[in-house]
Parts: structure tokens; C-alpha cells; sequence
């Protein structure tokens, strides 16, 4: 009897925990298992098989060539980049690309898909058997960054779909094929994560990859990068059991979401001793809960068959030699630029950073070009890097801004970092600046001209500032007397009242002075 | 006419073929015994894998003639069973031996907005026009189908 009670409080307390998103470490009843399919979108100019153009947010049903739409007759002919990108994120991911790779039709009847089948490539993929390496590190939610990663089974070249626009209330949906016949890669992971977060960092790494490769603009608010997460429950120690797909989640906070609900909705029906069934389900990002859909409990049968219309697709894994229809894979493998975890390991082994701080700093890709800028003349490494993620991306996040989007120039930013780094501003004044900087959103706008206009220069005329630590004396006996009876403590306690009366001094000064005047 | 001829005249044309199958060694001039197992032959198709094909086909077959053309059909196919083809790699395509030829990554066709619009049957704003496909369904929705679904069966 004891015993139960006990194990029920830890339960709860579990439950307590992982509502708050602290933990993410599966209780000991039930071990949750997640793999996860990416699909992302290729950086071309035209679609996969055909010569029409290949874009986000063309005008409707224009981008639309006669084998797009399906019209009888038409033939598939694959575009030699969407090859190149293919091969070049199954290289940057550890991947074996096979010599010869061959397509297949996969069926289904749906209305943004005009012939009624996808061209993909089920049996013979252009690459297999990878791996991504991540660090799984949300501030907020991990003390620590801990190392983890996850098999890829295989990449696959295939054809999108068209979108469909769903009108409930006419109970009809309108259709457009601008997206039908775009490339696509499916990047298939083995079931080897735990939880939202580990596969949140995952699918964040691999966009920081697509994008540094240029494979994919990564852009998920888009649909450039969508994620189709797998999710089940076992005992430890037992098989896999019976798992739900949530569909096309589109973004890094979703994925983490999704997987965090789904994972408490199985543990909820098998803690009441319910079945898990496997089905498909939606992630609603405003409502945050997933919903099932349509197709309860179908077994799918695609009717997967060879695509009669295109012969094996052969590529050179041995030699630098190419032509119009081989590509050399060693070629290809030289253009390969450094990866977001070669990123990190320079970081930390170049500026001596913390392993945290280069994590934060890959992560956005504009924070770490300004970085490189700001610490290839001679700068403090770490407090260039603690006012990029401390301050910057406060000031940007507090206005709803991407870093990508970041008006600020390097000149601008240089300016600016020198100010603080020379104690001629401090950091609120810093903040306040990169803001005003970012309101104008003018290249031409001198940092420097800004501080002086605004009076924002801090003080470190030591005649002025001596003038404030004898008021500060003069109003706080009782701090001044615990000071000189041996409570040194009080100190920082008068510099926080001279600060608070006036922010805009030199606060090494100000010490250094209140220091020898306590001591007279 | 000619059918009718061939009615009269059968008996002479078994002669022929008899002399034809002397002719070709291989072609044996009496029925032989194959590896099929003539028990296991009969192929029957259940109610619901026909409601299945049905939907994944979108044919409508569900009469006893369409039921049996189907089981005869997969009779005749399944005697690719009985033809051993152990090391034998499957044969998908005979340009097997063929490169799959690339283009360049170049925009060539598209910008017919007019004339991919001409093939709806009907249209809005430039959009096709289709019947509601497969939507997230909130849970209630999901539970009001399902008892519905039981009603009818009752």
C-alpha cells in the first residue's frame, strides 16, 4: 500500500515536471520512441522532371508545365541539379549514395495530384545508410547541451505535391499546381529519439546543413522543410509497438510540441489501460494538440511499381570524370562547405568559447557572420559573443524580428561594439542603440552619431563622478558606517544607488573613486 | 462462315496440330503434369479486399461477373509462381542498360496559366475547384461519424 502511494507521488511529480517542459526524460513506466521523415524542398530554378519554374508564392496555376498538370503524352525528364543537391546533402550527412539509383510510382488518389501517383524512389534510393550528429541544447529547458544522433535509413529524390486550399463551409477545396512536380528530398531517420526536444534540435541542425549547402532555403514557415514525426510508447527493453505519424509539422518549436503532446496523450490511454492505434494525425500549432484525420486505422496500399518511363539513374562514385548525363560524386564532394558542427569545434577550440555559447551562435547563421566579422580584427571573443546572444537577439526577439532580417551592417555593429568594449557606453545604453538602430533601418546612420545626439555617452570625468559618490556618502550614512565596520558588502549596494540616479557614468570609475573616498 | 467450317472440319485440324506438335520438340504431344498444384488453383476474393480494391482503384467491380474476371485474373497471373526464379534478378524495364538522360536546370516550360485552366471543369480565382479530400477532423467530428457509421449498420 505504501509502496503504490509512493510510486504515485513520483508519478505525478512527473507529470508535473514535464508539463513544464523540464524534463524530457521518458518516466520509468514507458519509454517513448521517435524517428522521424523530413522533406525538403531543392534550391533549383525548375521543378524536378519538368522546365517550369520552381518557386514559393508564384501566381496561382502559372508555374505549371503540360506534364505538371498530367496531360497525356507528356514525359518525365530529372534535372541534373536536383542530382548534385541530393548527392551533396547524402554526403554532408555520411550518407553511402549509390551508383545506381531507380524511381517508382506510388499511388494514391487525391486532388493535388494529378496523374494519381508521386514519382519517388522506394527501392533502389540515391543514398543510404547516414548519420546526423546534433547537440540538443533549448535554453530554458536543458542545464546542459548533450551530444545525440540518429541513422538515416535513406534519402530519396521525389516529386511534391499540388496545394490544396480547404473551404469547409462550401465543402470543397481549390487547387493549385504551382507546388505540383517540385523536387524534393525525403530523408528517412531511424526510430532512434526519445523526445520533442532531441528531435526539434535534429530537425534544426539539419536545416542549418541544407541551408549552409544551399540544398534548401530551410525555410519551414514555407513549407520549405516539413517534418513528419513517428511516435510510440513501449516498456523498456520490449519491441517497438504500435506508433502514430503526425503529419507536416512546420517548424523547429512545433516538431518539439507535437512531440511532447502526442507523448502524453499515448501515456494517458495506456496508463487507463486503452489501445494505441495506428493512425495519422495533425498538429494543430494554435490549439497545440494533435488531431486525428481522415484515414482511421487504413492500412495503405500504395501499389508501389517501377516508373516505366525512366531508365536507372547512374552516378561516378570513384573518379573525378563527368559528362551530361553521370555526375562525378568525388566532384561534388569537394564543394562541400564546412558544416554547422565543424562550426562549432572551431569555435570553441579557436575563441575558446563555451560549448553553450558556439551552440547558440551556429544556430543563427547572421550572428555567427557578424562574429566573424567582429573577431577578425582584435576583439574579446566571448563578450563579442555574449553581446550578440545576450543583447542583439534580446532587442531583435523584443521586436518580433528574425535575426535573418537583422538591418543592422557590420560596419554599424563594429561601431557599436567598440563603444562598449572602450566603456564609453554600457550595456543598457548598448541595447538601446541597436534598437534605435534597427527603428532606422539606415546603413548610412552613424552608431557613434546617434550616442552623442541622444546624450547617451556615459561619463567618466573623474570630477563629475566624484561630485556623485560624495552625495551618495553624504545620503546613506548607515550603508557608509556597516562599510567601515567591516561590511563590505554594502559596496555594490551604493553603486546601485548612484547607478540608479544616473546610468549614464563609467561604472569602473565610479568604483574606483567611491572606493578611495570610503577608505579616507 | 468460317467458324462453321472450322466446327465441321475439327477433326482434321487436331491432325494438323498433332503433326505440328511432332514437328517442334518442345511442344509435348500429349497434356503434361506442371509444377501448378490444381487444389490450390481456385482463387476466391473476400467482400471486403474487393471494397479495398474498390477504393484504392476507384473501379467499381463489386458484380459477380466483375469478382470472377478478377479471380480469373489472378488465377492466370499466379502461374508465375510455380516458374522457379531463384538468382534470377527482376527485369523492370528493358532499358535497363540505358542512362537516364539529364537537363540542365533551366526554366523552359511553365508560364500557361490560360491553357492549364482550360482541362477544370470547374474553377474560382483561378484555382481548380475539387471535392473536400482527406482534412484533419477535430475529435468530436470524428466520434459523431463513427457512431453514425454504427447506426447505419444496425
Amino acid at each position: 500500500m505504501k509502496f503504490t502511494k509512493l510510486s504515485r507521488v513520483v508519478c505525478y511529480k512527473h507529470t508535473a515536471v514535464t508539463a513544464r517542459g523540464f524534463s524530457t526524460v521518458s518516466n520509468k513506466k514507458w519509454q517513448s520512441v521517435v524517428g522521424l521523415e523530413v522533406h525538403a524542398q531543392l534550391n533549383t530554378e525548375s521543378k524536378l522532371f519538368s522546365g517550369a519554374q520552381n518557386t514559393f508564392g508564384g501566381v496561382v496555376n502559372n508555374c505549371v508545365s503540360l506534364f505538371d498538370a498530367a496531360i497525356p503524352g507528356t514525359l518525365p525528364v530529372l534535372n541534373r541539379k536536383c542530382v548534385e543537391l541530393g548527392i551533396m546533402t547524402a554526403l554532408a550527412l555520411s550518407c553511402k549514395v549509390n551508383e545506381v539509383s531507380t524511381f517508382d510510382r506510388k499511388h494514391y488518389f487525391y486532388a493535388d495530384l494529378p496523374t494519381g501517383y508521386q514519382i519517388t524512389q522506394q527501392r533502389n534510393p540515391l543514398a543510404s545508410d547516414g548519420v546526423i550528429n546534433f547537440q540538443v541544447f533549448t535554453p530554458g529547458i536543458h542545464k546542459k547541451p548533450y551530444r545525440k544522433s540518429s541513422k538515416i535509413k535513406q534519402i530519396q529524390l521525389e516529386q511534391d505535391s499540388g496545394k490544396s486550399l480547404h473551404d469547409a463551409e462550401l465543402k470543397r477545396s481549390l487547387i493549385d499546381l504551382n507546388r505540383a512536380g517540385a523536387p524534393l528530398i525525403e530523408l528517412v531517420f531511424e526510430p532512434d529519439l526519445e523526445d520533442g526536444e532531441e528531435a526539434a534540435a535534429l530537425v534544426k541542425e539539419l536545416v542549418l546543413i541544407v541551408q549552409r549547402l544551399g540544398a534548401c532555403t530551410g525555410r519551414m514557415e514555407e513549407g520549405a522543410l516539413r517534418v513528419d514525426a513517428n511516435v510510440s510508447l513501449r516498456r523498456p527493453g520490449d519491441p517497438l509497438s504500435t506508433r502514430t505519424e503526425i503529419k507536416n509539422i512546420g517548424s523547429v518549436r512545433g516538431v518539439a510540441g507535437a512531440i511532447r503532446h502526442e507523448i502524453e496523450r499515448q501515456t494517458t490511454i495506456l496508463n487507463s489501460g486503452g489501445r494505441i492505434i495506428n493512425e495519422t494525425r495533425a498538429w494543430d500549432a494554435t490549439a497545440k494538440v494533435t488531431i486525428p484525420m481522415r484515414d482511421k486505422e487504413v492500412v495503405q496500399d500504395y501499389r508501389y511499381m517501377p516508373e516505366p518511363n525512366l531508365p536507372p539513374l547512374r552516378v561516378n562514385l570513384t573518379t573525378d570524370t563527368e559528362h551530361k548525363d553521370i555526375l562525378s560524386v568525388p566532384l561534388i564532394q569537394d564543394r562541400i562547405p564546412e558544416l554547422p558542427d565543424q562550426s562549432r569545434k572551431r569555435l570553441i577550440e579557436q575563441f575558446q568559447l563555451r560549448p553553450e555559447t558556439a551552440i547558440q551562435l551556429v544556430n543563427e547563421p547572421t550572428l555567427l557572420e557578424y562574429f566573424e566579422h567582429l573577431t577578425s580584427e582584435a576583439r574579446n571573443p566571448t563578450k563579442v559573443a555574449n553581446l550578440l546572444i545576450n543583447d542583439l537577439l534580446t532587442v531583435l526577439n523584443r521586436r518580433k524580428l528574425d535575426a535573418d532580417d537583422c538591418p543592422i551592417t557590420v560596419k554599424q555593429l563594429k561601431e557599436v561594439t567598440d563603444m562598449l568594449l572602450n566603456k564609453e557606453i554600457n550595456l543598457e545604453i548598448c541595447r538601446n542603440v541597436f534598437d534605435e538602430l534597427i527603428e532606422v533601418a539606415d546603413s548610412d546612420v552613424s552608431p557613434l552619431r546617434v550616442v552623442q545626439e541622444k546624450g547617451w555617452k556615459l561619463t567618466s570625468n573623474e570630477a563629475e563622478i566624484t561630485k556623485l559618490c560624495i552625495e551618495v556618502i553624504e545620503n546613506n550614512p548607515k550603508l557608509v558606517n556597516q562599510y567601515k565596520s567591516g561590511k563590505t558588502k554594502v559596496f555594490k549596494a551604493l553603486l546601485g544607488i548612484l547607478f540608479k540616479n544616473n546610468s549614464k557614468v563609467d561604472m569602473s570609475v565610479v568604483s574606483k573613486i567611491m572606493e578611495g573616498l570610503l577608505k579616507k | 462462315m468460317i467458324l462453321k467450317l472450322m466446327n465441321r472440319t475439327s477433326r482434321s485440324l487436331n491432325l494438323i496440330q498433332v503433326a505440328c506438335r511432332n514437328l517442334n520438340t518442345k511442344i509435348p504431344i500429349s497434356p503434361v503434369p506442371t509444377l501448378e498444384n490444381e487444389h490450390a488453383s481456385t482463387v476466391k476474393v473476400d467482400r471486403n479486399t474487393i471494397a479495398l480494391l474498390e477504393r484504392l482503384s476507384l473501379v467499381s467491380y463489386d458484380t459477380e461477373e466483375g469478382v470472377k474476371i478478377l479471380e480469373d485474373s489472378i488465377a492466370f497471373a499466379n502461374k508465375i509462381l510455380h516458374v522457379n526464379t531463384d538468382n534470377v534478378e527482376p527485369l523492370y524495364t528493358v532499358l535497363e542498360d540505358q542512362n537516364l538522360t539529364l537537363r540542365e536546370d533551366k526554366i523552359t516550360q511553365g508560364n500557361c496559366q490560360k491553357e492549364i485552366l482550360k482541362n477544370a471543369a470547374v474553377k474560382e480565382d483561378d484555382y481548380f475547384v475539387a471535392p473536400i479530400g482527406n482534412i484533419p477532423l477535430h475529435e468530436v467530428e470524428v466520434e459523431q461519424e463513427t457512431t453514425k457509421v454504427k447506426q447505419n449498420e444496425n
